[in-house]
């Protein structure tokens, strides 16, 4: 299909060619132009085609210049977008034409499409003028403030294009830098990041405030910004963070552990005195950059590959193997680029691979950088366990096709007779076999590999010296016989009779040799001199002459110093009598390691560790820091408002000031009569409010709140005690309080999502007080509003005991790892009066983090439910406390609601306690039994319950009573009754609990209340908590 | 970042560039045209070249080289996965990558990389988004626009740009519903002479179809997701989702996409699905060699093996082959010295056979190593792996989709030594 329609599409443009050919034979500029100022808008697209295609071919089309600039303004999109192109590539060359076009992107930038304002600014920010700088930073500053992310994405991309233009703007770019960071879209912060990194990237006092946003905003971010973030954040937490590797730095290969071992002393000390523990925020970058190890780009898994390298502890590191392997599957390139970091890697830490070394066995069609590379790896993997598999591998590899691979193999079995003694010499008798194949290059290799483990290891091996001398006259390659000679000489000794011979035939083909053979044949001639000069004399004579005049100057240089050094002359001074010591000095023998062994002084996955040079802008990345710099910079302690809160803040603010405004007038008149007298009730009310703040989980706050909100609780405390005293003061300002309340209502709302979202701040600490207070003015109210009640002192409080029992409201199996408790913190309900309190702790018992928490369908759909705020992000084994508020309307009913992450929702409901449905009142005796006598008959409910003895002394009565309801205590004159008031939360009626002593632990439980079918539940409640101990 | 791209036919002329930043003369290609002239062998190019005052980054995608130059530190994986999604893109929209379609389409081309990149930074390089701004071209569009003067580029911005899910347009419709998701395993093993196995593994990928209406949200699972060892995602997948429940649970691009590739853990053995009997030999004495090979099945699961093809690098030394096929054909090149077989279905019945003489330039000493075969074959209907989808959920939207899940084995990297 795709083909087919391709050969039409063919035929199309062809046809178009020939429509125009036929108008004119040859299209040159000319026509060119005259296409662009004719009026057809067809016409001027063709025109602009061909331009953009001779752009392409790299073709020169600046001449065209006015021409194109013209039409900048153009109708259709096309046609623009092509001009932009042109206009992008000439501005620099023709600076003047191009400052015409300014007023166009300039008019573009203020567009109502964002599409537009942001093509706009791009081209603008590509037009390489230094004249219109200041526009460009004018139009930056603003597109970085754009209600659009991909406007404000575009000139995060502009900075760096002013940057390259005009470096004396850095002062003003990083501002704006400053401000795009804290910017909380996902498609600003890759580009934003990738700025800094050009622009200042030793400003890393920028990060601190941004590091967790970056950290978890990451996964989210698209995959391009992720590869700069991660490497921006490597470097940051090497400057940040104290090394996570002193306890274990114990590297897999043995001979690192021995070389460790001698400080591993030192290290214990040091360990035992101060244990490390990694800082949470180097915990959550590794933690929220392991899921993109799983990425389908390559650059992202090398990313976070190398992040784990470079900043997790080293046990942990081994997770990216795994990755990175599957890497291999990918392009050829890719594979490189990978292979050159396995290297660097397996050098230090062969465990990690060794487990996939079959994935790096050498496939016939594979590229030979790629073949190399395997084969350096497979090296660096070689130990005593697996080297008989390594090096069977290794033979199929050295018959090989490509003998520069075979070669590179031979080298390679060359490093793992060096590294594994055991196989040393199985290595060295392979490698002889080698000496006769048939390519010259293999056995150039071999002989070359051979000298270097003879030097090694020397002893008894003449037979292969012996056996290379036999050879010598077939091999060719040159490095190969200057090998040999070299070893001729070095162990002349050994063979005594080879040796001359050997530089005998050397003396016969001396002139026809390479250079490198003929030094290697003087050095020969001069090492045989000293130890054989008997039979070596004349011959050494010999090439000392042909030496002296070679062509080449290193060889006549050589001659003359070692003819200067070994015949003894009158000229010749102290140094003749040393040449033996000089030439026949026991030489070290070669060491054969990797040739990556020093690559890891480069962060991997650079390009300067590809190509094992320091390329031109390449961040060092520093060492840990010995002590962690202060952990607190990255604390973020107004965690700003969601912008749509804003407007419903200011509200709030202006409603606070009312609300204090009316308070202060208040307090005015009631300080006007001031009688003080302490109430135990207050005072309870004191402290069972803290205790029950400090129980809801709030998170710390600072000391300025703290007593400013004593403050204000004084205040209102003392207005209380003055209500009580002087009932008619507080009736005058009655109107005032309407006033509030109406105000409480409708602020009410909005605490709910702040108090969730944020550390509690003292203007929600006012709101709970002024509830309180709500609920004290109420019930004011309503002594003032209905007169039958005007008598008794009614007053809801808070009760001194607070019994927390914990329900369970979603288990963690059956909630994916999201479980939920709920307990009912007995506290007024902040969000409305008639409404009970219940606080739900919600804990992510999974392994990865729960995102959006939040309150979905309710059940019945009548059912009032203050929801709490959508909790965006719950880390594993986090949990988090939250309020709601719930309108039982006095009934058990429970409250079914679901809740609900982002991807499941969980059908949960909460059933309290009909003693959760009340409010304590405090009220006096007097009081109470007035208050009973008019709650008979219908409105009465009575039993006989047995108690258990524990329960008979009357605080153990109260603490089970109160365990149950939630009820106040009303102190009795006889010692035989207990008595117990309250509300129900909803409607405000009266529940009373009287408890009548009998003989032998048992007592009539009587309820007075108009709610019935209350009273019964409660009886049964009450009777059962009394019963038991 | 990237500074500018050249793209570089065979013969290495330079037929495309673009700049992001300013210009850089094409001269600076003259250091990878001496790189590639020492490789002899174009694969042999180094990715990661070093010139004195550019780096350069170079793919090699069909027959053509896209070389980038770079002037800063930048991690080389960045560079070139991106410019493997352009080879992709570019195949997206004209069906191939090769010179003669780039030329073709050059202003788009141009349009492309445009919108692609913005300052050397990547900008857009989903598919999707993509296809919003410069729409692909079409017969009908080319007429149309021929005659109109309309214009393949978009004016308003993709909606994929700012959601959370760049990967999917908004407004989707189609008349038939429907989702399919091909499940291709890849062998990749060596084996040696004797036909025991160096090592082998399974590497598979499951390519989806999805053309579904509005916003649905899938959710695929597995009869065995355990055997599932290691896996990549498109960026759709919900990883935690997978973490904790195993399953895939994505909202997905429109069209056709990659969903996953994994790897089937390696303690599980490989069934290699045929065997190789062969015989290649190099006489010492004259110009010739034979050459005998036969294939049969092995470990099929009772499903006929279909496409299978055998590849063979010769020496250089050897000159011609004089072979006879009981099925199939087979050719020799002469000029790279490879020998393919092709032989398409396997008859468990009647094996095929490869027999015959290759004659050898004279002179030359006789090839050390025998060359090793590359087989390629197909199964349908065969995860080899025994990986299952077991169902495919769709909430979000009311309708009923039409799913089809199909099971493909391939050979991948299949090479037996000789």
């Amino acid at each position: 299909m795709s083909v087919c329609s391709h050969a039409s599409m063919l035929t199309v443009i062809k046809i178009k060619f020939h429509v125009i050919n036929s108008k004119s034979s040859v299209l040159r500029n000319d026509d060119l132009k005259e296409m662009l100022e004719s009026s057809k808008e067809s016409l001027k697209l063709e025109a602009m085609k061909r331009i953009v295609g001779l752009i392409a071919k790299g073709k020169n089309a600046s001449e065209l210049f006015p021409a194109v600039v013209k039409n900048v303004a153009s109708k259709n999109i096309e046609l623009k977008k092509l001009v932009y192109v042109y206009l992008v590539r000439y501005a620099e060359e023709q600076q003047d034409l191009a400052l015409l076009s300014i007023s166009t992107f300039q008019r573009a930038l203020k567009d109502p499409n964002q599409f537009i304002r942001a093509s706009a600014l791009r081209v603008l920010s590509s037009i390489r003028v230094p004249i219109i700088v200041p526009i460009m930073m004018l139009a930056i500053k603003e597109a970085a403030a754009d209600l659009s992310p991909y406007v404000r994405k575009t000139s995060a991309h502009a900075i760096q294009k002013l940057y390259s233009l005009d470096p004396e703007q850095k002062e003003q770019l990083i501002e704006v830098i400053e401000k795009l960071l804290k910017d909380k879209s996902t498609l600003v912060a890759g580009s934003v990041v990738m700025a800094f990194e050009e622009v200042c990237p030793d400003r890393i006092d920028l990060i601190h405030k941004n590091y967790r946003k970056l950290c978890n905003l990451l996964v989210d971010v698209e995959e391009w910004g992720q590869v700069v973030i991660i490497s921006m954040l490597t470097r940051y937490a090497r400057t940040q963070f104290i090394s996570p590797w002193k306890e274990d730095a114990v590297f897999d290969g043995n001979n690192e552990k021995t070389f460790y071992e001698s400080d591993s002393e030192e290290k214990k000390d040091q360990t035992e005195n101060k244990p490390y523990i990694m800082d949470p925020d180097h915990r959550l970058l590794l933690r929220n950059t392991k899921p993109l190890l799983q990425s389908r780009n390559t650059a992202v898994v090398m990313s976070v590959a190398q992040l784990y390298w470079h900043l997790a502890p080293k046990h942990e590191v081994s997770i990216v193997t795994k990755s990175l392997v599957r890497l291999l599957r990918s392009h050829r390139e890719v594979q490189y680029i990978v292979l050159q970091n396995i290297a660097t890697m397996s050098i230090q830490r062969k465990g990690m691979f060794e487990p996939f070394m079959k994935s790096f066995y050498v496939r016939s069609t594979d590229a030979t950088h790629i073949k190399t590379l395997k084969l350096e790896i497979l090296t660096n993997l070689a130990n005593e366990a697996n080297i008989s598999t390594i090096l069977r591998e290794f033979q199929t590899y050295v018959k090989s096709q490509d003998k520069a691979f075979a070669a590179a193999t031979i080298q390679a079995i060359g490093r793992c007779a060096t590294n594994i003694s055991e196989v040393t010499d199985t290595c060295l008798n392979g490698l002889v076999l080698l000496l006769s194949n048939r390519d010259e290059t293999v056995v150039a290799e071999s002989v070359v590999v051979i000298k270097k483990l003879l030097q090694t290891q020397p002893t008894q091996h003449s037979e292969i010296i012996k056996h290379m001398a036999k050879l010598f006259d077939n091999i060719t390659v040159p490095m190969a016989r200057a090998s040999i000679l070299w070893l001729m000489g070095e162990y002349c000794e050994r063979v005594p009779k080879i040796a001359p011979d050997v530089l005998r035939k050397m003396a016969k083909t001396f002139t026809a040799e390479e250079d490198i053979v003929k030094l290697q044949t003087v050095n020969l001639a001069a090492k045989l001199y000293l130890i054989n000069s008997k039979q070596t004399k004349l011959l050494t004579q010999y090439i000392l002459n042909l030496g002296k005049y070679d062509q080449n100057y290193d060889i006549r240089d050589r001659t003359r110093f070692i003819r200067q050094l070994i015949v003894p002359n009158e000229k010749s001074g102290a140094l003749n009598k040393y040449a033996r010591r000089i030439l026949l000095a026991p030489k070290p023998a070669p060491v054969l390691e990797s040739s990556f062994k020093d690559r890891d002084r480069y962060q991997l996955g650079t390009l300067s560790h590809s190509l094992n040079i320091k390329a031109s802008g390449y961040q060092e990345l520093c060492d840990w820091p010995a002590v962690a710099p202060d952990q607190s910079v990255r604390n973020v302690e107004v965690i700003d408002p969601v912008r749509s809160h804003i407007a419903a803040l200011d509200e709030r603010n202006l409603c606070k000031q009312e609300f204090f405004s009316v308070l202060n007038m208040y307090m005015n008149v009631c300080s006007e009569s001031g009688s003080e007298s302490e109430d135990s009730s207050e005072d309870s009310e004191e402290t069972s409010s803290d205790s029950g703040k400090s129980s809801s989980g709030s998170e710390e706050s600072s000391s300025e709140s703290e007593s400013e909100q004593k403050k204000k609780k004084k205040k209102m405390k003392k207005m209380a005690l003055q209500k009580k005293s002087k009932p008619t003061a507080a009736d005058r300002y009655m109107s005032h309080l309407l006033y509030v309340q109406p105000f409480l209502v409708v602020s009410c709302p909005h605490i709910g999502p702040l108090r969730d979202a944020s550390p509690r701040s003292d203007n929600q600490r006012v709101y709970f007080i002024s509830t309180q207070l709500l609920q004290k003015i109420k019930s004011r109210l309503i002594k003032s509003t209905l007169p039958s009640r005007v008598s008794c002192l009614v007053q809801v409080t808070t009760p001194s005991f607070g019994p927390v029992k914990t329900y369970e409201l979603l288990h963690h199996m059956t909630g994916k790892g999201l479980s939920a408790k709920y307990h009912f913190p007995r506290q007024p309900c902040l969000y409305q009066p008639s409404m009970v309190a219940v606080q739900v702790i919600l804990t992510n018992s999974s392994d990865h983090s729960l995102e959006e928490i939040h309150i979905g369908d309710r059940n019945p759909a009548s059912l009032n439910i203050h929801c709490f705020n959508t909790i965006e992000r719950l880390e594993p084994e986090a949990s988090v406390t939250v309020s709601m508020g719930v309108d039982f309307s006095d009934s058990t009913q429970a409250a079914n609601f679901q809740l609900c992450t982002n991807t499941d929702q969980f059908s949960v409901s909460i059933q309290p306690a009909v003693g959760e449905l009340l409010m304590p009142s405090t009220m006096a005796e007097q009081d109470f039994i007035k208050e009973q006598g008019k709650l008979q008959g219908m409105n009465e409910t009575s039993q006989t319950v047995t108690m258990a003895t524990a329960n008979t002394s009357s605080q153990a009565i109260s603490k089970q009573v109160l365990s149950v309801a939630n009820v106040g205590v009303v102190s009795s004159s006889q010692s035989n009754f207990h008595r117990f008031a309250g509300r129900t939360v909803s409607s405000g009626a009266l529940v009373l609990v009287t408890l009548e002593m009998k003989e032998s632990s048992s007592a009539q439980l009587t309820i007075n209340t108009e709610k019935s079918v209350m009273a019964s539940m409660l009886l049964r409640d009450l009777k059962q908590a009394l019963a038991q101990v | 970042m990237i500074h500018s791209l050249f793209l570089i036919n065979q013969s290495g002329d330079i037929f495309l560039e673009k700049h992001w930043k300013s210009v850089i003369g094409r001269s600076v290609c003259d250091y990878f045209f001496e790189a590639k002239e020492k490789a002899v062998d174009p694969e042999n190019v180094a990715p990661v070249l070093q010139t004195p005052h550019h780096y350069l980054i170079s793919i090699l995608r069909g027959k053509l080289f896209f070389l980038s130059v770079i002037q800063t530190e930048v991690p080389p994986l960045f560079v070139i996965e991106f410019l493997h999604r352009v080879a992709d893109t570019f195949q997206d929209y004209f069906g191939d990558c090769s010179e003669g379609v780039i030329k073709d389409n050059l202003v788009t081309v141009y349009e492309l990389l445009e919108e692609m990149l913005d300052n050397g930074f990547p900008l857009a390089t989903e598919s999707n988004v993509l296809k919003e701004m410069i729409r692909p071209p079409t017969i009908l569009r080319s007429v149309v626009n021929t005659l109109t003067g309309g214009s393949n580029v978009g004016d308003t911005l993709p909606t994929g740009q700012l959601s959370n899910i760049p990967w999917r347009r908004a407004g989707v419709k189609y008349t038939n519903n429907e989702a399919y998701f091909d499940v291709i395993e890849e062998i990749d093993a060596i084996l040696d002479k004797s036909g025991t196995t160096v090592c082998a593994e399974i590497q598979g990928v499951i390519e989806a179809c999805v053309r579904l209406t509005g916003m649905p949200d899938l959710t695929l699972s597995f009869m065995n997701p355990r055997l599932l060892d290691d896996v990549s995602f498109h960026p759709c997948v919900r990883f935690k989702r997978w973490e904790s429940e195993r399953v895939l649970s994505f909202i997905p691009p429109d069209g056709n996409f990659t969903l996953m590739t994994y790897h089937v853990s390696s303690q599980n053995l490989v069934a290699i699905p045929v065997y190789v009997k062969q015989n290649i030999s190099f006489f010492e004495t004259g110009p010739c060699g034979r050459l005998d090979i036969t294939i049969g099945p092995k470990q099929t699961m009772g499903k006929t093996v279909e496409g299978l093809m055998v590849t063979i690098h010769m020496p250089k030394a050897v000159l011609s082959a004089n072979l006879t096929a009981t099925q199939g054909n087979y050719s020799y090149d002469l000029a790279t010295k490879v020998l393919v077989w092709d032989i398409g279905k396997l008859n468990p019945q009647k094996l095929p056979n490869l027999r015959g003489s290759l004659s050898m330039q004279a002179g030359v000493p006789r090839p050390e190593e025998n060359p090793s075969l590359n087989i390629e074959l197909k199964i349908q209907q065969l995860a080899i792996s025994g990986l299952k989808v077991s169902r495919l959920d769709m909430y979000g939207e009311k309708y009923k989709p039409f799913k089809g899940v199909k099971y493909v084995t391939k050979a991948g990297k299949f090479q037996v030594r000789t």
